[in-house]
């Protein structure tokens, strides 16, 4: 019986393992339901669009990114502002892309990042930066957590 | 400088920190006057916050003089006496326009944090963590204060530091709740917690016309406190039945708003419940916060009425009584507060002597001894409200 138990219990395991692979482990998506296209990463700037992009200008943290994403300066539902969307024309997807995402060189990073600057800059005239230095002990156990600030900026569900 | 840093859970020290800088040209700093104890701050040293690094600053309820001032601060000039928000609010953002400083979309420069904890980014907030921005606290001499056009107020003249310190969060974030808890005149309103937040929330409901304030809490002074500066009625938990008082009080119907300002550390007088509760709190995976009055409140509260969480809590609650909330129609708010929108108006009626709160201040005492006022404030010791600190060798607290 408890073999028996055993066994239903790690089939549900593995099942819901190999679901969860199917559905991407990492719990926010990156691609379109189609799973054929990189999602569009969106900030709703509290700007009219010809302030967000004069004369087609992009603001210059998404610029910077040049040809590596297709942008988009639509006016935001409800008439909340500007929407500024961005996306990768490549990103890195299954182990490569796990692996970026640890070692920071993800460029899905620096869309959130130039994105979130970009916002930042359109609406309060400065990119808010963090204190400097900040906390100066450094222990094994704040580790993790001294790597997830140093990705903080360019990490969420943007 | 010196400042009060967290170390570890359950441990605080004074330590040498480097001065802060301007990083911005709306930041200005300022030297710390005075700073107080919050009950949130609790859950900081108690380890049930998390992205807390060693040797963080804490500390965000602040008023001080200004010292320096960036290129693109307006409002403030240096030798100002100001109160600074708790929030660290942009001012400009969409949410910032609605009054909703605290879900600013600005003010938090580690927004990829809260955004995987809580699926958005809110507002920054002084010395409360990395996932809050990571900003150094006002246990401190000095203090940069982001956006000081938005965040930082001139204190008016006849107006004491002891009084305006508390405009920087237990007054605004008690206001809030009787604000957005939509109190109305001749509700009656039942508040958890007899800290400085339930009773600015108390006081407020009173200055909103309510006909009956009741404060719930198990300690006896800090609800004689209530009692004698607010004029307001008061419960015991650990002495009475509070359904049965509340329904008897509000003649059968249960409190109109319920406002709960105790958070994720609350205690029941049921030893087995409380100690149930703390066991699944400490594995950080069954529970995150012990939700004990707030259960309380959506219980008693009328149906329809309103329940407004002020307390913080930082993770997920066990047996939260949906079914209550749905088929009593209750509504349910909450929010760190939007402080912003509401210190002009706390400053204007302290300085007509109005809004009451100095009497918080239950215990100034020098910066080096922040340790010994969070050990005297966390185990209510000695009748300790709030500790509050100032830099070692200032002693000059005004009290009106």
């Amino acid at each position: 019986m408890g073999t028996a138990v055993g066994a239903a219990v790690a089939g549900v395991v593995v099942n819901r393992i190999l679901t969860a692979r199917r559905r991407n482990l990492w719990p926010m998506s990156t691609v379109t339901q189609d799973g054929r296209r990189p999602r569009w990463h969106v900030v709703t700037v509290n700007r009219p669009p010809e302030e967000v992009a004069p004369g087609g200008r992009l603001p210059e943290p998404l610029a910077k990114l040049g040809d590596q994403v297709e942008v988009q300066v639509n006016r935001a539902v409800g008439d909340r502002g500007t929407a500024l969307a961005a996306r990768l024309r490549h990103e890195p997807t299954g182990v490569v892309g796990t692996a970026a995402r640890v070692a920071g060189t993800d460029p899905r990073q620096q869309v959130r990042l130039a994105l979130r600057e970009s916002k930042m800059l359109l609406e309060t005239g400065e990119i808010l930066q963090p204190d400097k230095p900040g906390t100066v002990k450094h222990t094994i156990t704040g580790k993790p957590l001294d790597l997830a600030i140093s990705r903080a900026r360019g990490e969420g569900r943007l | 400088m010196r400042a009060l840093c967290w170390e570890g859970v359950n441990e605080l020290a004074v330590e040498e920190v480097p001065d802060p800088q301007l990083q911005n040209k709306q930041d200005m700093i300022i030297k710390v006057k005075l700073s107080a104890t919050c009950g949130s701050d609790l859950h900081l040293v108690d380890g049930y916050i998390p992205a807390m690094r060693a040797g963080d600053v804490i500390g965000h309820e602040f008023l001080g003089e200004v010292v320096e001032t960036g290129p693109e601060v307006r409002k403030h000039r240096v030798g100002d006496r100001v109160v600074v928000c708790s929030v660290i609010a942009c001012g400009r953002c969409w949410f910032c326009e609605q009054g909703l400083f605290s879900c600013c979309d600005n003010g938090n420069t580690n927004p990829g944090i809260p955004e995987m904890m809580w699926g958005q980014s809110p507002a920054g907030i002084f010395g409360y963590s990395h996932a809050m921005g990571g900003f150094k606290g006002s246990h401190a001499e000095y203090v940069r204060v982001p956006y000081a056009d938005r965040g930082a107020f001139t204190v008016p003249d006849g107006v004491d530091d002891a009084t305006a310190l508390f405009a920087s969060d237990a007054a605004p974030t008690g206001y809030m709740g009787a604000d957005l808890g939509e109190v109305k005149a001749g509700d009656v309103v039942a508040v958890w917690g007899a800290g400085g937040v339930g009773q600015m929330a108390a006081q407020s409901a009173m200055l909103k016309g309510a006909a009956r304030v009741i404060v719930i809490d198990r300690f006896d002074y800090r609800l004689d406190m209530a009692a004698h500066h607010l004029g307001v009625e008061t419960l015991n938990y650990e002495e009475t039945d509070i359904d049965g008082e509340l329904r008897e009080r509000s003649d059968g119907r249960g409190p109109d708003v319920c406002i709960e300002a105790v958070g994720m550390e609350a205690h029941t007088p049921n030893p087995v419940a409380y100690r149930w509760e703390q066991l699944k709190q400490q594995t950080r995976v069954l529970e995150l916060d012990r939700p004990h009055a707030l259960r309380q409140a959506i219980m008693v509260c009328r149906k329809g009425g309103m329940v407004y969480v002020l307390g913080v809590f930082a993770g997920w609650i066990d047996k939260f009584p949906m079914g209550a909330l749905m088929n009593k129609g209750l509504t349910m708010r909450s929010a760190q507060q939007h402080g912003e929108r509401y210190i002009p108006m706390l400053l204007e009626r302290m300085s007509r002597g109005e809004f009451k709160t100095a009497h918080l201040m239950t215990h100034p005492m020098p910066l080096s001894e922040g340790a010994r006022g969070y050990d005297l404030f966390k185990h209510k010791k000695d009748g300790c409200v709030r500790a509050v600190f100032y830099p070692d060798g200032d002693g000059r607290v005004t009290r009106g």
